[in-house]
Formats: structure tokens, C-alpha cells, sequence
């Protein structure tokens, strides 16, 4: 019974802090993307608009939830469920750093990519359950384009645990110790890209957003929902981009690992420095990545991303696994020796 | 001990009323859907069996992958179930008959190879057993070829689904992307020289 309470309190620590940062990260989108565009951006709530997503989060409380005509009422309130679910249960085997991880599980990059994979079930209910036609077009974008980049993702992903020897994440991270040029992200830089443009494909974020496409669509999978459903939807997408940028730091850029680590004086003047601020560090970089894509890139036509999923990164990826297999094969200082 | 026959028996229960509901939903979305609960319920069943690479494998191809796809399909095609079930009694013989064997010949192998007294339970493992290595350390050895065999099998069953469906239309157009790319300003725009022209006044 005390074992249950202490996991309870665990998955708390983790949950609540993640939900803070989701609903930070939006005020951070709407903060960068305004200087980025030359405008200031949320400046009325609280000081300097810091009380902005709290007021969101209360209008979007406060706001009915409405159930359109003929919409399957129970599979169009399932489909929210099902699309945070996921975003919250793969931070279950992330580890912050070398002991701090909640379940140290033996296959948990697998764990985490099955979970990420299964997200889309949320969109594609979603937009068939609402009874629309653009919620409808939306889902459908949103299935074809997550079943190609889950491919060219999880071949990625294969050449990770090809260097790591492991599909543990903790192990993931300690194969890569040794220093900036040890981490992943050199002998594996065309896998980490088509990793890092994956993951943008996979949360649906801009260019690749089509399943919102509110230029066309309207806004796509959840232009029936409202209030406190269509938070849910939101908190989920920010969820994930943050989860995808977490993952990218562990398995491309040393996770925990200091940056540092090898070189003389400065290894030791920032040895104090706990692993998960790096991490933290590694990750909020990533995340704001996603906010400059969006707001620098136009959006994908649809058969371009198609093109792109199939015909471009799949064969990147599967050519780059056998540079990386002959690599490892002929062990290749100083990574594979 | 006792958690884990109480877990079995539920998400058991939950995948026979899944798949109970994948045939009889009148719903093919429904179906589709039911299907998702039953591989998540088995998976779960395999979970329980400390086999964590299937499982999570399960939910990874075929929730992730194949039943998105089945959802797609099934989501695009506007299927009549009236008219579906039109020739019920008339297939019925037939149906019954095949079910009927079906039945009959899993009661031979079942009664002649399984059985509490015939199974012995499975093996539990200690905290160190990594399902992951042991399933690969037999896949590479011991079943090296049929693991070769049955991926170019699969090779073999996606070139002629390919080849089956890939219809190129005449007269069909698309565009190039590596010819869009190496357009240069040349091959579009003519810069012509000419002498600034004015317009004379009172004309």
C-alpha cells in the first residue's frame, strides 16, 4: 500500500510540473512568435502577461461544452482522452537522470514509441466522431501523414539502439558519455534530422499541420470541440512537443551528460551543475525550435509531405543504417571502439 | 500472486468481449475500434507473461501502424450493412458447415496437445531476464533462417502489391521536383535592353 502512495507521489512530481510547462510553453509560443513577427505578443494579464495561460486555462473551464448533432457522443468525448493519455503515460519511462526515472522498464524506447504512436487514435476518433466534414478531412490528413513518418521515425530510432547496443533509454544516454563529440548526434546526424522533422510531423505542428490546416479546414480534427474538450487537445499537443524534444536530447545529445565532460578546467568548474538542468537545458532548446518553425516556415502542401515521408527519408534512413552498421562493424573511434 | 490471476482474468474477460464485439458491432468503425481494445488486451495478457518486447511490439505494429490504416479505410468507404447482410440465410449452410469444421478440428489438436496437466506453466524469471535479448538471441541463431525466409516473403508480398496497384495514367500530370529545383532564372526570364522611351507631350 505505502509502495502504491510513493509511485502516486511520484507520478505526481512529474505530472504536475509537466502540465505547468505545457501551459508555459503556450505563453512562451504566443511571447516568441509575437517578437519574432515584430509584435509584443500577451502583455495584460498579470506582470508583463505572466498570468495569461492561467486566465486561458479559466475561460476554456468556465466555456460549455458543446456535443454537435448526430456526433457519436461517447467516442467524441473518448477522443480527447485518448489523445493526452498517451502524452502523459510514455513520460512514465523518462529518465531525468542516472537513478531519477521513474520506471527503469528494459524496452522503454520502444514503450515510448508504441505510446507515441498510438496518440493519433485521439485525432483520427476526433475528427470521424464529430460528425463534420472538415473534422473529417482533418483526421484523414492526420493518419496517412502519422503512418508515413512513423516509418522513416522509427528507423531513426533503430539506428540509435543499433549505436547504443540497448533499447533502454538510461543505457541509451550512458553508452553516449564521454564528451560533446561522444553524443549521437555526430555519427548520426542524417537520423537525427529526419528524427527531429519527424517528431514536428508527428505532433502536427507547423509546416507540417495540415490536420488543422485552418486555412483550408477550418481548424481541422477539433473544430467541433470547445471549452474544457478542446484544452484537453491542446494540453496533449504541447505534451507531446515537449516529450518529442526530451526524447531528442536523450537519444541525439547526451541526455543528462554535461557538455562539458573531457574538457580540462571546464569539466570541473561545472561539475555542480545537476544532470537534469542539462537535460532541462537540452530540451527547452528543442522546444523552442518548434516554435521557430512555425513561425518561420510556410505550411507543407499535402503531396509534398507525402513525398517527403516516403520518398526522401525512409531512403535516407535505410541507407545511413548500413553506413552505421559497416561503422560499428569496423569500429569506429570514438564512438564504436 | 494473487494481483496478477485477478489482472489476467480481467483484461481476459475484456478481450473476449472485444473480439465478440469486433463481429457483432453493426458499426464497421465500431468493429475496427473493438479490434484496437482486443490487441491492447493482449497485449496486456503478454505483459503479465514478463514477454514485454511482443507485447509492446504488438501495440507498436498494429495498433500503431495496421489498425490506423484498417480505421482509414473502413472510415473512407461508406459500407452499406443491409445490404451486407442481405444474403444471410441464403450463406448460411455453407458458413455453418465451415464453422462447424473449424470447431471440430480445434477440438482434435486442442484435446490431443494442450490441457492443464499437458502445459507446464510458464517460467518466471528473475529481475536480470531480459525478454528483449532472449527473443533476439534465438531469432538470430537458432531460427535464422525462417526469420530470412519469412521477411523476404513479406519483400516479395509488398513489390507485387506494388506492382498490382501501380497503374501509371497516360496523359497524367505531376510535377518534377528535382527539375522545379535546378530552374535557374535563365531558363524563365529574358532581360531585354532597351532605350528608355518617353511619352511626348502634346501629341
Amino acid at each position: 500500500m505505502i509502495e502504491l502512495l510513493i509511485i502516486l507521489a511520484k507520478i505526481i512530481v512529474i505530472v504536475a510540473p509537466l502540465l505547468l510547462a505545457v501551459a508555459y510553453l503556450t505563453f512562451a509560443e504566443r511571447k516568441i512568435i509575437g517578437y519574432m513577427q515584430g509584435r509584443i505578443g500577451p502583455n495584460r494579464v498579470g506582470p508583463r502577461g505572466w498570468l495569461q495561460p492561467i486566465a486561458d486555462a479559466l475561460k476554456l473551464l468556465f466555456k460549455e461544452i458543446i456535443v454537435p448533432t448526430n456526433a457519436n457522443r461517447f467516442l467524441f468525448v473518448l477522443a480527447p482522452i485518448l489523445s493526452i493519455g498517451p502524452a502523459l503515460a510514455a513520460w512514465a519511462v523518462i529518465p531525468f537522470d542516472a537513478h531519477l526515472v521513474l520506471a527503469n522498464i528494459d524496452a522503454s524506447l520502444l514503450y515510448v514509441l508504441a505510446l507515441t504512436s498510438v496518440g493519433v487514435y485521439g485525432v483520427i476518433i476526433a475528427g470521424w466522431a464529430s460528425n463534420s466534414k472538415y473534422a473529417f478531412l482533418g483526421a484523414m490528413r492526420s493518419a496517412a501523414q502519422i503512418v508515413a513518418y512513423e516509418i522513416a521515425m522509427g528507423f531513426a530510432l533503430v539506428g540509435v539502439l543499433m549505436a547504443a547496443h540497448s533499447i533502454n533509454l538510461r543505457d541509451i544516454v550512458l553508452a553516449q558519455s564521454g564528451g560533446i563529440v561522444h553524443w549521437f548526434w555526430l555519427p548520426l546526424l542524417p537520423l537525427f534530422l529526419v528524427y527531429f522533422i519527424s517528431g514536428v510531423a508527428e505532433t502536427n505542428r507547423a509546416p507540417f499541420d495540415v490536420a488543422e490546416g485552418e486555412s483550408e479546414i477550418v481548424a481541422g480534427f477539433h473544430v467541433e470541440y470547445s471549452g474544457m474538450m478542446f484544452a484537453v487537445f491542446f494540453l496533449a499537443e504541447y505534451a507531446n512537443i515537449i516529450l518529442i524534444s526530451v526524447l531528442a536530447a536523450l537519444l541525439f545529445w547526451g541526455g543528462w551528460l554535461s557538455p562539458f565532460q573531457g574538457i580540462p578546467y571546464l569539466e570541473g568548474w561545472f561539475a555542480v551543475v545537476p544532470g537534469t538542468v542539462w537535460l532541462l537545458a537540452k530540451s527547452a532548446f528543442f522546444s523552442f525550435c518548434f516554435l521557430w518553425f512555425r513561425a518561420t516556415f510556410p505550411r507543407y502542401r499535402y503531396d509534398q509531405i507525402m513525398r517527403l515521408g516516403w520518398k526522401v527519408f525512409i531512403p535516407i534512413t535505410i541507407v545511413w543504417l548500413v553506413v552505421l552498421g559497416i561503422a560499428i562493424v569496423s569500429k569506429v573511434p570514438p564512438w564504436f571502439n | 500472486m494473487i494481483t496478477e490471476k485477478v489482472m489476467f482474468f480481467v483484461f481476459a474477460s475484456v478481450l473476449v468481449f472485444a473480439a465478440l464485439r469486433v463481429i457483432t458491432a453493426r458499426n464497421p468503425v465500431h468493429s475496427a475500434l473493438f479490434l484496437v481494445l482486443a490487441f491492447f488486451s493482449s497485449s496486456a495478457l503478454w505483459i503479465l507473461l514478463q514477454a514485454e518486447f511482443l507485447a509492446i511490439t504488438l501495440v507498436l505494429v498494429y495498433v500503431g501502424a495496421v489498425m490506423v490504416l484498417f480505421l482509414f479505410v473502413v472510415m473512407m468507404l461508406d459500407i452499406n450493412l443491409t445490404k451486407l447482410r442481405e444474403g444471410f440465410i441464403k450463406y448460411l449452410p455453407v458458413g455453418a458447415t465451415v464453422a462447424l469444421l473449424i470447431i471440430a478440428e480445434m477440438i482434435i489438436v486442442l484435446n490431443a496437445n494442450f490441457g492443464a496437466n499437458k502445459i507446464t506453466s510458464p517460467m518466471i524469471h528473475g529481475p536480470g531476464y531480459s525478454n528483449t535479448a532472449a527473443i533476439g538471441g534465438v531469432m538470430y541463431t537458432d531460427y535464422l533462417y525462417p526469420f530470412e525466409i519469412a521477411a523476404v516473403i513479406l519483400l516479395v508480398a509488398i513489390i507485387a502489391a506494388i506492382v498490382l496497384t501501380l497503374r501509371r495514367k497516360v496523359g497524367a500530370k505531376s510535377q518534377s521536383p528535382a527539375a522545379q529545383v535546378q530552374v535557374r532564372k535563365s531558363d524563365r526570364l529574358r532581360v531585354v535592353k532597351m532605350p528608355v522611351e518617353r511619352k511626348e507631350i502634346g501629341q
